[in-house]
């Protein structure tokens, strides 16, 4: 946790209400996202209780499931869910925009750009907790290699028609989830600790009603108090008042509700197939569906308290101005958006079970990136995660108090301005260090040289250069003087004068551009991160892993690696 | 990463009486040069402990399958690896052609390159094709397409380099010879890798890791003996770190001495100066307390101790001299768990006037070896202890660099912060435990410096 976090933990416990922990929006919201509340089934991984589903806040979907271990129910669950999110999903996947993307000829092997679709919006698919996601992508894992009567006319057990092409989509979204940055699946948890940090601790904050009440606690109640009760308070029956966001139950509910309505519902399940004649049945029939009735009401008291805590999550962040670059990163959330569009059309098989060598290390690649595209965006992006980064000695912002131009020595002289710069941040400055600065959105490096004595630097322009060059020494010599009369860190009013080197985005000619080069009173802020991340070189094709890493994987075997075989305990 | 030694521990103890280290050392490395220029497995893989003539080895082999005309890539893991490599093959055979492949950056190696007549500087590898040896990093390998590959590679500091790393170098050779030190820290990603954890190839895993899983049957080797460790420490070091495939120091218990000119004064830096010049050890304990980081008095006492250090005129006697060498600025170092530490001290050495120490991260003083070191306990005032305080490597790196003593500072009450904090890393199916875990070597390590505390209050 960084300093300013902490700091800002701090100021929570003492306010009684959680403090901003940024002045923008950092992730895409949607127009219209889906929200997914999912349940599921205590002690069985996998099986789905219920879920509440839909774009519009008043009139969710209810989704559930009165037996879950009953394998046909769950399928006609996960139907139904697909029923739901694939035309949502198509729905993004029509509008499309002209782009260009850059690939490499197969014949020249130079890279050209290709025209080529790129969805002019992706699907958003909001769940309340980082359980949440992992529940999407295991009933993505669970659902994709699953064969459709049509696929497989021999399956045992034949899946709905468009239940596999749900499992890939979520597949998808679950493991795009795990991209720093990325939009297409957020936890709503995750999003508002991004924004706001609370008084308690992160683990905590998983908690969505807890989080809530933390951020907008309800008037003349602090956050504290407010969170305490989200978790624990109880009605007179003894259930939470408000349910935890799943997809795990409170075991109170399962114990004294959920498990004797099921009881109910198979009993009256029996009884219907035992039923001797039609009035009979029809009798049964009615008990049957009374019995399921009440598990869906059941399972719509426990998920729709969390679908508001949703939403009303969403009108918090919708508040926010969204950050400026964060428009940068949905458009990759919908490159991947329409990559995978185009795989299913294509009719490329589901997922494979287990990465191979050279796709884990891409995809790693890739998050890594990501991650340092992300925190690079969100400082640039956000004066208050800046400070953050400004209090750890990785920026500084301060004023220009110098500027004198100098040149490279080379046989062409580039302009190389040495700019001073007073500022009261500590960064972790060594020789030659890289700096870099926001010009016009793009990254100008400068280069440190050294930090300026101030009693001599100090209004003798160009004349206290010299001593700058010298910048350890410089600072050897102050610090033995004041040794011992300052505490560390605390307390310091004078901050130092640092001397940059300006190394690009000048131009080419011999003086530097109009508005390229900082001038004397500019207000500047530089940081010791880069602000693009560099790729990496490009991985071997799959086909040539080398033989450090296994040789080519057997591509036949990982994607149609056979299922698990049924065992006695998978047949009920 | 748990391997079978070579020798069983009973032969080592019967051995000890005539051991030789010596002669143990140099059996090591003929069967290394032999297994790689004459073996027929696809690698050779050498554990080297800290200070066991790792470079030593990489020179030697570079030279001598240069020897043999098979042309020969170098893969280091940072350009200053690379340049030190570059300047000791240089040393060894001034003669020989050597290409140093390097970024498009600016200052893209070390100047002293420059007045090396045989070396040649590109960043383009087909400006060095069919140089005898080619050293790069991983990173700048990675972009080398479209050649023929070599027939020979050397990858230094294999624990240290990710899988991924060497999937993306590995088809540019047809044979390597892997060295590292196991013992050191592990590579690490900025991003959770949990997804791959298990898989043979897992992209976040170090490169033998993933090089052993998929071919057993390669040789394994060990140096056994480390050269830089003196007497005091090598039992601890290898005790605590490398439980399973010990090693020994290469000198006796009175062949290295450290002599202080000015007595102590009697205050906790130079009493556990003196503990430290005595017994290669020293622990200066200040009171327990839980602080930030950048514990002002702890990092306080670090920096004073470096100043007695250099005031007390330090002089070092060592088998690789008779006469007594006096301990300078470049011949200490300090060694922090956090970048934020390490900037903290050298304020503060600044102000003492002692900038030019070396003060550094783990992650950045590996590989590298000074006479005294003094170090900042990575779980110093912490109310927890993460996984990353926790790391084997990160104690591991810390405690092996010095060739004569080594002094920590800490807060008391790291002993009862490990008891609250036990490993609890979640168990991951299909990966090799590795041991020792943090948990017990930070416990082993601590029960060793308890007898050389000396605790102070500032």
């Amino acid at each position: 946790m960084s300093l300013i976090t902490t700091l800002a933990r701090l100021e929570a416990v003492s306010t009684g209400r959680a403090r901003p922990a940024a002045t923008v929006r950092h992730r895409h919201l949607s127009e219209r996202p889906l929200v997914f509340v999912p349940l599921t089934t205590a002690g069985e991984a996998g099986a789905p209780l219920g879920a509440l589903v839909g774009t519009d806040r008043d009139a969710p979907r209810l989704l559930a499931v009165p037996q879950p271990r009953d394998r046909d129910l769950r399928f006609a669950f996960l139907a139904e869910l697909a029923d739901v999110v694939l035309p949502y999903i198509d729905g993004c996947a029509e509008a499309v925009e002209a782009a260009e993307r850059s690939e490499t000829d197969p014949e020249t092997g130079k890279r050209v750009k290709v025209e080529v679709e790129l969805c002019a919006d992706a699907p958003q698919l909001i769940v309340p907790s980082r359980a949440g996601v992992d529940f999407v992508r295991l009933l993505g894992r669970s659902t994709r290699f699953r064969r459709t009567a049509e696929q497989d006319p021999e399956a045992p057990f034949p899946a709905p028609p468009r239940v596999p092409l749900l499992g890939r989509w979520l597949t998808h979204f679950g493991e795009r989830a795990r991209v720093p940055g990325s939009s297409l699946l957020p936890a709503m948890t995750d999003l508002l600790g991004r924004h706001w940090a609370t008084g308690q601790s992160s683990l905590e904050d998983q908690h969505l009603g807890a989080l809530l009440a933390w951020i907008d606690p309800p008037a003349g109640r602090s956050g504290a108090e407010a969170a305490r009760e989200a978790e624990l308070a109880r009605d007179a029956g003894g259930q939470l008042r408000c349910p935890p966001a799943g997809p795990a139950t409170d075991p109170a509910f399962d114990n004294k509700l959920l498990a004797p309505a099921i009881e109910r519902y198979d009993r009256a399940r029996t009884a219907f197939a035992a039923a001797q004649d039609g009035l009979e049945a029809d009798e049964r029939l009615g008990a049957l569906t009374a019995a399921e009735r009440e598990i869906r009401t059941l399972v719509e008291s426990r998920t729709r308290p969390t679908w508001d805590a949703v939403w009303r999550g969403l009108d918090l962040l919708r508040a926010l101005p969204e950050g400026v670059r964060v428009e940068e990163r949905w458009t990759r959330d919908r490159w991947s958006f329409t990559g995978h569009r185009d795989r299913v059309l294509a009719g490329e098989p589901p997922q494979p079970r287990r990465d191979d060598a050279v796709t884990a290390a891409n995809k790693l690649a890739t998050r890594e990136r990501e991650q340092a595209r992300l925190e690079a965006q969100e400082a640039l992006d956000d004066p208050l995660v800046m400070a953050g980064r400004r209090l750890s000695g990785e920026a500084f912002a301060g004023e220009v108090t110098d500027v004198v131009m100098a040149y490279s020595e080379s046989k062409r002289p580039s302009p190389r301005p040495l700019v001073t710069v007073r500022t009261d941040d500590r960064p972790h400055l060594g020789a030659r260090t890289r700096v870099y600065r926001s010009l016009g959105g793009k990254p100008q490096a400068a280069e440190f040289v050294g930090y300026e004595d101030e009693t001599d630097g100090h209004g003798a322009d160009g004349h206290g250069r010299d001593g700058a060059e010298e910048g350890p020494a410089a600072v050897e010599s102050t610090g033995v003087e004041s040794a011992g009369v300052e505490s560390a860190g605390a307390g310091q009013s004078s901050g130092g004068l640092l001397v940059l080197r300006i190394m690009d985005k000048m131009g080419r000619g011999r003086e530097p551009e109009a508005g390229s080069v900082p001038e004397k009173g500019d207000r500047v802020c530089f940081t010791l991160f880069e602000h693009e991340p560099r790729g990496g070189a490009k991985l071997p094709d799959p086909e040539e892993t080398p033989w450090t890493h296994g040789g080519p994987p057997d591509a036949e075997a990982a994607v149609r690696e056979p299922a698990d075989p049924v065992t006695e305990e998978d047949v009920l | 990463m748990t391997r079978s030694s070579t020798a069983s521990p009973s032969s080592t103890l019967s051995a000890e009486a005539v051991f030789d280290a010596g002669a143990a050392a140099g059996r090591a490395t003929d069967a290394i040069l032999r297994d790689t220029l004459h073996g027929t497995a696809r690698g050779v893989v050498v554990d080297s402990p800290p200070g066991a003539g790792k470079s030593t080895l990489v020179v030697r082999a570079a030279l001598e399958l240069a020897d043999a005309g098979r042309p020969l890539m170098v893969v280091a893991q940072t350009n200053a690896q690379v340049d030190d490599l570059v300047l000791r093959l240089a040393e060894k055979n001034p003669a020989l052609p050597v290409g140093r492949l390097h970024s498009s950056d600016t200052d893209p190696y070390d100047k002293a390159l420059d007045g090396l007549d045989n070396v040649r500087k590109s960043a383009k590898a087909s400006d060095l094709a069919g140089i005898d040896v080619v050293v790069s990093t991983a990173a700048k390998w990675a972009h080398v397409k479209g050649v023929e590959p070599w027939a020979h590679a050397i990858v230094d500091e294999a624990y240290q380099m990710r899988s991924d790393a060497l999937l993306a170098v590995a088809g540019l050779f047809e044979r390597a010879l892997f060295v590292g030190d196991p013992g050191q820290l592990d590579p690490f990603s900025i991003v959770g890798g949990e997804q791959w954890a298990g898989l043979s190839y897992d992209p976040s895993a170090s490169a033998v890791t993933t090089l052993l899983a998929h071919n057993p049957e390669l040789p394994q080797h060990r140096l056994p003996v480390s050269w830089r460790l003196p007497a005091s420490a090598a039992p601890l070091v290898s005790d605590a770190f490398y439980p399973y495939t010990p090693f020994r120091s290469g000198t006796g218990h009175g062949d290295r001495r450290l002599a202080l000119g000015v007595p102590s004064d009697g205050s906790g830096p130079d009493r556990v100066i003196d503990e430290a010049a005595e017994s290669g050890w020293g622990l200066l304990e200040l009171p327990a307390r839980h602080t930030p980081r950048t514990d002002p008095e702890a990092v306080r006492a670090v920096a004073l101790v470096v100043r007695r250090l250099l005031d007390r005129e330090g002089a070092s006697v060592s088998e690789r001299s008779e006469d007594a060498v006096p301990l300078t600025a470049d011949r200490i170092a300090v060694g922090t768990a956090h970048r934020d530490q390490a900037a903290a001290v050298r304020t503060a050495l600044a102000e003492l006037g002692a900038a030019d120490v070396t003060v550094d991260t783990a992650n950045r003083l590996q590989g590298r070896e000074f006479d005294v070191t003094v170090v900042l306990h990575p779980l110093s005032g912490r109310p927890d202890a993460t996984a990353f305080h926790l790391e084997t490597g990160r104690l591991c790196v810390l405690a092996s660099r010095h060739r004569h003593a080594c002094i920590v500072v800490c807060r008391a009450g790291v002993g009862e912060l490990l008891d609250a904090y036990p490993s609890t890393e979640p168990v991951q199916l299909g990966t090799l435990v590795k041991f020792p875990d943090g948990w017990e070597a930070n416990h082993a390590v601590l029960a060793h410096l308890a007898h050389h505390r000396i605790t102070w209050q500032p």
